[in-house]
This record gives structure tokens, sequence and C-alpha cells, in this order.
């Protein structure tokens, strides 16, 4: 499955680029991370425990970079094995541009899943697939631009108050 | 009045006492002292290249006994295919190797790459985590018309292309069939998908090998429909063992529906670890491997035209159809899309010209064999999917269509290389339209209507073939076995019987409906007789179960067999009564001499053959006969089927409110258990038509391997069916007039469905051709809409 999209990032270029290539930052935004090891020139070595479906597995797998330009664009592509669980692999195409904000995100992905995982959770990969995917650069983004101020808590429970809201205006129709 | 034993008794299914008790003895039950057992490796790719297996640390697992790769099984051969096709061209059909464990490369998700034996399963499976696996990824060849353009990629390397043959039947001259179109007053032209679909007996395969070194001998338990078949194949082609060594037994089978025709690698394998690691090896799949090492059924894409003059007779018919095969060649895979498909596409009509053209391919899939029908439900859904069209295009009503061009003549050769022996399709349709109460359809849809449903109804003919033969015949066209069956009627002492049968059961109910026929021809009572399957150090080489064939050729057989022991009986009986032979009648279980009331029971003549002290000196002792039997053609069952749907034009739900089958099986052993096996078949055509579909993703990955995705047919799904099998035409070359009707619902019933829901569209206003199947609410919303 393919999925694209782009998000706006409020710190600068260099700084993202930066965290983008930290093994460190990786970590901490990968969805489920458990270990992740390595650097630009060598790639990273991950460890993932991730549910699709049925099926929760422990996947063990590299990280490569490729076709980067600094500060504008960089390819992540990996695979991991799941054992009798099957496996996943995909690519990221990332890229940078400025922006009045900060810093423009446009990533493509490009993902699939293979085995067991396949088998059992074909129906919902996609939607998994998107919610990992958002998940990281939500992460990402939370890593990378200024941390929050101390009343944290209250924002996020503001945040979920909202985010109620906007469910019920659907249901009802605006 | 109905019967209440014998031939047209509706005798209780002795076997379902166990089988609903729990008392049953199948292959999982079967556990051997000192087993080990085996979990197999598979590919979780589509297509890749191994380019090396480090078994060295799952060897050191604890539990490990041995791990086996493709390596160890180069020194024997692979899987072989029963039949050889000849394409159109005269070039024998292309036949790839199909290694036990894979060689070189893997070709399906499921391919096994690395078997486990190891103290419990769960070691088995732990230490297979530990197997180092390195494997180029290829690209995957899933789509068949892409599979056949030059530039795919090969599934197999060494072959030219991945059409293992390119085939035709019927008329060879283009130009003819051309022309017959040209002159047409009508062409209707379809494009239609048959399914993919996954057998899913309730039973789960299962094997176990056993090898005793004391006397050099192997058993090797399995859930087979033909033990005998497969001890043939494995021994003579796969492990190069002597027969006389192997014993195979196939004990009580929880459902084949001929995904358990096959000689598969899990059975060579066991036998063969068995002896190399000197302890009894069990394989039991599970169901998610199942989904991917069963043989899976249908997948054909095809395109069928149907020529019509201007008094709407049919005059011409063309199939261009691919047939997929998967990645190797299973058993009798190559014969599906051929001869039992071809051969059926001049349907219930006299359609002067038929041509049929299949391109069978190879893509990283399954492979894909006989599933209940095979190659006949492709036919007869192509066919009348078109003839159902026509009559819409031309405004007809789609039974008077049906009927001004069925065959009325008999026997009828085809245009495609069969001789119907007998039928009448009048008849059946007859009793079809009183059994479903077509007159009342209107006031039916009327009511739907009121409810804001749109009602249809669906018109299906079919005619299968069954019980394949004879042997010479099919060995001219390929097949490399014999299609007899053989029986072994043995009299004991005390009178009851033992009959040993090549056929096996595994749902059908041969240990009830085979003694009704002995039982009639002796007049005693059928709980003296047992039959005995499954077993081949005790069962006469028969060819199995498969084929809608037991009772048309086992049962033959077995009638053959029958009649020598009477004839001997005769001649002991003669002995008795001091009377000629020739006088001696036996009714209702007593010889008499004709015209006196002299008469000896069975069990006095029984008796005397084993303790033969006042006995015929020319006579043999015992009192135990064995045939063989090699049907003179296949039957040809056949039927009228009607279907009545509800859809929901909100949702594009459909339900079935009515289903009502018309079948001529020739003369009924038992009603009952052919009502069951009518029902049975039309659950599973009503779950191809409307539910399953086994999918494959563009890289070749398997999307349906659970019952979360593959959707079976539940209770609530299927009506109660009205069944009437009261057209009877016996079969005019087999002692019985038996037909078989172990498939005929799956046949009949998937265009019966379809048809009645693109009624319900058109008559509901929504002008829709087709619908593939299964035909689910997104599809059928999306028809409505689109």
């Amino acid at each position: 499955m393919e999925l694209s999209d782009n998000r706006v990032i409020a710190a600068p270029r260099s700084k993202v680029w930066d965290a983008l290539l930290s093994a460190e930052v990786l970590k901490d935004c990968v969805p489920g991370c458990q270990e992740m090891t390595g650097s630009v020139e060598d790639g990273f070595e991950a460890t993932v425990v991730q549910k699709v479906g049925p099926v929760k597995a422990t996947f063990k797998g590299a990280v490569t970079l490729s076709d980067l330009v600094a500060l504008e664009r960089v390819k992540l592509s990996g695979e991991g094995k799941g054992g009798a669980a099957g496996f996943a692999k995909g690519s990221a195409d990332v890229s940078l541009a400025d922006a009045p904000e900060g810093t423009l995100l446009t990533y493509n992905v490009d993902a699939r899943v293979g085995g067991k995982l396949a088998q059992l959770g074909g129906r919902v990969i996609d939607g998994v697939a998107r919610k990992l995917a958002d998940q990281f650069f939500e992460n990402f983004q939370n890593a990378v631009e200024p941390q929050p101020a101390p009343e944290a808590e209250t924002s996020d429970e503001g945040e979920g108050t909202e985010e109620k809201k906007g469910w019920f205006k659907r249901v009802l129709g605006d | 009045m109905p019967k209440d034993s014998g031939i047209g008794a509706s005798s209780k299914r002795r076997e379902d006492v166990r089988f609903l008790t729990g008392a049953g003895n199948y292959t999982d039950d079967i556990n051997v002292h000192g087993q080990a057992y085996v979990h197999f490796l598979r590919s979780d790719i589509a297509h890749g290249r191994i380019k090396s297996v480090d078994t060295s640390a799952a060897e050191a697992m604890p539990g490990v006994v041995r791990v086996f790769t493709g390596k160890d099984f180069e020194g024997v051969g692979g899987m072989p295919c029963g039949w050889e096709v000849t394409d159109k061209h005269g070039a024998p059909m292309q036949e790839p190797p199909h290694p036990i464990l894979a060689q070189g490369k893997v070709r399906h998700v499921g391919d096994p790459i690395a078997a486990i034996v190891a103290d419990s399963l769960e070691q088995a499976r732990d230490a297979a985590e530990a197997i180092d696996l390195d494997i180029e990824e290829l690209p995957a060849v899933i789509d068949m018309k892409a599979a056949a353009q030059d530039d795919a990629t090969l599934v197999h390397d060494d072959l030219k292309n991945n059409i293992c043959y390119d085939w035709q039947l019927g008329e060879t001259d283009d130009a003819k069939v051309d022309e017959v179109f040209a002159n047409a007053a009508h062409v209707t032209t379809l494009d239609l998908v048959n399914n993919r679909l996954v057998a899913n007996p309730m039973e789960p395969r299962v094997a176990v090998g056993e090898y005793k070194r004391g006397t050099d001998e192997y058993t090797l338990f399995t859930t087979s429909q033909n033990p005998h078949v497969i001890r043939l194949l494995m021994c003579a082609f796969v492990l190069g063992l002597p027969e006389h060594k192997v014993r195979v037994v196939a004990p009580d089978v929880g459902g084949g529906f001929g995904t358990k025709i096959f000689h598969y690698a899990e059975e060579a394998f066991c036998t063969f670890a068995a002896k190399a690691c000197g302890r009894p090896v069990k394989w039991t799949s599970s169901r998610s491997e199942a989904f991917m090492s069963d043989a899976h059924g249908r997948d054909h894409v095809s395109k069928i035209e149907l020529a019509l003059d201007a008094d709407n007779n049919f005059i011409g018919l063309r199939t261009n159809t691919y047939a997929n095969l998967g990645a190797y060649l299973s058993t009798f895979s190559s014969s599906v899309p051929t001869w039992l498909h071809g051969t059926l596409m001049a349907g219930n009509y006299k359609t002067p010209v038929i041509q049929v053209n299949v391109k069978a391919m190879f893509t990283n899939t399954v492979p894909v064999d006989a599933y209940r029908g095979a190659g006949r439900p492709e036919a007869t859904f192509q066919l009348e999917r078109v003839v159902d069209k026509a009559a819409r295009e031309l405004g007809l009503d789609p039974i008077a269509l049906r009927r001004q061009n069925f065959v009325t003549q008999f026997p009828y050769d085809t245009p495609v290389a069969l001789t119907y022996d007998t039928g009448d399709y009048n008849g059946t349709m007859d009793k079809l339209e009183a059994a479903a109460d077509l007159a009342g359809f209107a006031a039916r849809k009327a009511e739907s209507e009121a409810n804001g449903k749109l009602r249809g109804l669906g018109i299906n003919c079919y005619i299968e073939a069954c019980g394949i033969a004879p042997s010479n015949i099919v060995g001219m066209l390929g097949a490399r076995a014999g299609l007899y069956d053989a029986a072994t009627v043995r009299v004991n002492a005390t009178g009851s019987i033992s009959v040993m049968v090549g056929a096996h059961s595994h749902g059908q109910g041969h240990e009830t409906a085979f003694p009704q026929v002995v039982a009639d021809m002796i007049g005693i009572d059928e709980s003296m007789i047992e039959i005995v399957h499954g077993d081949t150090s005790k069962i006469p080489f028969g060819m199995g179960t498969y084929g809608s064939r037991s009772l048309a050729v086992c049962g033959s057989a077995m009638v053959k067999a029958t009649e020598k022991v009477i004839e001997k009986a005769k001649k002991i009986a003669a002995h008795l009564l001091e009377a000629s032979e020739a006088d001696i009648e036996l009714k209702d279980g007593q010889f008499s001499v004709a015209g006196t009331d002299k008469s000896v029971a069975w069990g006095d003549v029984t008796l005397t053959a084993y303790v033969p002290h006042n006995y015929p000196l020319e006579v043999e002792p015992g009192l135990e006969e064995t045939a063989f039997y090699d049907p003179a053609n296949f039957t040809f069952p056949a039927g009228a089927y009607a279907c009545e749907v509800e859809v929901d034009p909100d949702t594009g739900q459909v339900s079935i409110e009515k289903f009502t089958a018309a079948d001529d099986f020739g003369n009924i052993i038992n009603p009952m258990i052919v009502d069951g096996q009518v029902h049975g078949g039309i659950g599973q055509g009503i779950g191809q038509a409307l539910l399953e579909n086994c999918a494959y993703d563009e890289n070749g990955q398997l999307l349906s391997a659970s019952y979360m995705d593959y959707a079976m047919p539940r209770a609530d799904d299927v009506p109660f069916y009205g069944v009437d099998h009261s057209s009877q035409t016996p079969c005019t070359h087999n002692p019985l007039g038996v037909k078989g009707c172990g498939e005929a619902g799956a046949i009949g019933s998937p265009p019966a469905v379809v048809n009645a829901v693109l009624d319900a569209l058109n008559s509901g206003g929504k002008a829709v051709d087709h619908i593939d199947m299964p035909v689910s609410p997104s599809r059928v919303w999306a028809a409505m809409n689109s």
C-alpha cells in the first residue's frame, strides 16, 4: 500500500534534518520501537513490537538510508522479520522544504506485509499502516518542536474535548 | 410405498452414530509409540531464489531430532502429475519438477522450505524460527493474462513460458467457427471469473509415517480419499519403495471435497522421515497451513460467446479460458480445465458447433486442483450464464429458450467428445417447475416488493459426467492411471459379509448404502454386511472416491463380486438340496429348488462352504470373490435448479429465499443419503456464489487465510432446500443403473444463484449484465449504482 501526506513542523530545517537521522529520535518516534542502534552511514538496526489485527510480533530488521541530499530529502528503507508472524517491509521518501511556520515535511510511504500478517491482518493493514505513519510523524513533530508549556496535561485534555466535539459534529451532520 | 431396507430404502446412516458421538477414528487420533512431530517452515513470500538455508542453529535447539531441506530429497522423485495433457499443437504439456521441499526457488506463499522434526511440536516450531534463510525476492506472477505475456517473469526458469498448455477441444477449424458467428442472427458474449476457492474440509490434513526396521515395512496413516493411489504414486514415483512393503491407511476422514485426492508432499515426507529419523513422524496441518498448502479450486477467467439463429436455436459456442494451475502441477490439476471442463461445454443443449480454448497458467500461487465438481462447475457457470444473458437480450423466457435447445434424442454425441447415454431434460424441467412452484413466483415477487425487496428467479440446467472411464479411452487422453474400481465380497462362515471396497467413504455414507445393495441381492438383513475401506492391506486395488464415482464404479464391482458369490453359493445349495444348479433360486436369503418346497438357508450354505463335509468335490471351499469393474462410459447425471433471491435495494444484500433442485441421478439406492449429498453440494455452491473468495494481493500474499477473511457459508446463509429426484433415467451401462450424486449440487447451484440476482436487479429496473462471484453486497450495490 502507498500513502503520502505532509505536515508543517515548527522548527528550522536543520533541526528537523538532524532529528530525522538520529537513531535516538527515531527510536522514540517509531511506534513500538524497543531498540534502535546504528548510524546514517551503516544504517540502523531496529527491534519493533507491533500488533496487526490478531497478530502481535517482534520484528527485527535493518533500516538503510539512501538518496540522501542534506537538508532536502532522504529515503528510509527497511524490512522487519517477525518469524512465524511474517514480515513487514517498506520505504519512506521524506523531503523537507521551508515553510512560513518552520519546515514542511512531505512523505510518501510504500509498505507491505507478508506471511501470517498478510493472511490474518490483510483486511486491516491499510488502516494500521496509516495509523502507524500518523503516529510516527506525530511523535516526530513532538520530538522536534519546542517542548510544550508545563500545563501540558490541561492542554491534552483540551485537545481531547475538541476531538470529541469534532466527532459529535460529524455524526450530527454539522 | 417406501421400502424399509435394501435398494430404495432411506436406511439411517450407520456411520453417523460414531461420528456424532465422538467415537470416530481420524488420522489425528492415531499416535504411534515414540513418534516425533514435524513442523514445516513455509515460504512467506510468493517467489524467490533460495541463496542459503542455514539450519545449524535450529539443529542445536532442544528436542530437535533432525532438520530437512530440499537437499535431503535430491535423490528421490518429485510429486507426480497424474494426467498428461497434449496441447493443440500436439506437444505435451510443460511439466516442471515439484520437489517435496523447495529446491532452488520458492514459488508460492506456503511452499515448504525446511522440515523440522522434534520431540514435540512446540520444539519444532521454536526451532523453525532459528533457521536462517537467505532468499532473494523475485517479482510475483499472479495475474494469469500478464503471466501469459512473452516478457513475463518465469515461475519455472527451465520452462519456455508460464503456459502449461494451450489446449483446444471441439471444432478445430477457426474459420468455420468464425463463419457460424458471422451468420448468426444474435450473438451473446460474456466475460466472467470463476472465483478461486479453498475446500476447507472440517478435518485438516494429517499424516503419520512409521517404519519398522525389523521387517523393513512402512505404514502411512493419512487423510486421503484414495489410499491405493497414494501408495502407488508415493512408492513408484516419489520415494522408490516396493509397494508390498508399504501400507497406506486412510481411516475416518472428515470431509474431502476433492482436496484429499491428491498425493501431497507432507505424506511422502513423513514416510521418508520415519526411516531417516528412526522414529514415527506425525504432521497435523493447522487451519492457517491448510489455506496455503491444500490444493485450491476453480480460478478460471473466461470469455464465452453464444451464437443463435433467427429462431433462437443455439448454432455455435466458443470459449476462451485462462485456468490457474498455481505454482506446481498437483496430482490431477491438468485434467480439470481440460477433460473435466471442455467436454462439458455442450451442457444439456444440441449446439452443433463448439470450440473450447484453454490456456493453463503457472502462477506464484498455491496449486489448484479438483474441488467438488472439478471443471464441471466452471463449464456450467459459463454456459448457463451466457444462456441466461441471451434470453434477457432477446426478451425470451429463460426456461423456454433452454427447452427449445435441449438434447432430446439419446444416445447423443456431443461436439466435445462425449456420448450422453440417456437423459430426459424436459421431464426433469417439468419436475422442477412443479417442485419449485414456479407458477406461484409472481405472487411471491409481489409480496417481496411490498416489503421493499427486489425478488428474482434464477434457472439453471446442468449435466455432469461422473465415474470417469473407461480406462483405455482416458489413457488415450493422457490419464496415467486406470479408472476402474474393485471390491472383494468375503462371506463369513456364519453368513455375515465383509465387503472390501476400493472406494473411500468420507461423508458419502458408503457404509450404509453399499450394504443395502448386497442385502437386496441376497435377501438378508443389511446389518449382516460390513464395508471395509481405507486400508491398502485389507482392500483390493481400487482408485478411491472422487468424481461422484463410488457407487457407479465401485458399487458395480461390488455387484459383480456378489453375483460371483451367489453363483458359487448356488452350486453348494444345489449339492445340499440334491438338485440341479439351474433349478436353484435365491430369494429372501433362502435357496430353493424351483417348483418345490425344498430349501436351504443362506447361513447353512455359507457354513457348508467353510465346513465342507457334505460338499461338491469340484467346488473350492470358501466363499469369497473379487471383481474389478471398468465402466464402458461416463455416467451423465443432469438436473434443473431454481433459485429465488431477495435483494435489498439499499444495501445490495442478497438472501436466498427458496432453492429447488430437480435431479436425474438414475436409480437411487438410499434417497435420504442422496438428499443429503444434494443439500451439501448446494450449500457449497451457495458459498461460492455469495461468500467464498480466495484472494491474493499483487505481490502474491494470500490475504484470505483464515475464517475472518474467507467466508464459509453458515446455517443462516442457506434456505431449506426442495429436492426432487423422481426424474430417473437409469444409466444404461452399469448394473445398478446409477449415475452419481455427490457433486451435482455444487455444479448446479452457483449459476442459479447469480441468474436469480440478475433477474432481481433487471426486473427491478437496474440494467446489470453480470456480477462476478462472490455476489457480495458491495458488488451488488456497485452494480446497481454504476
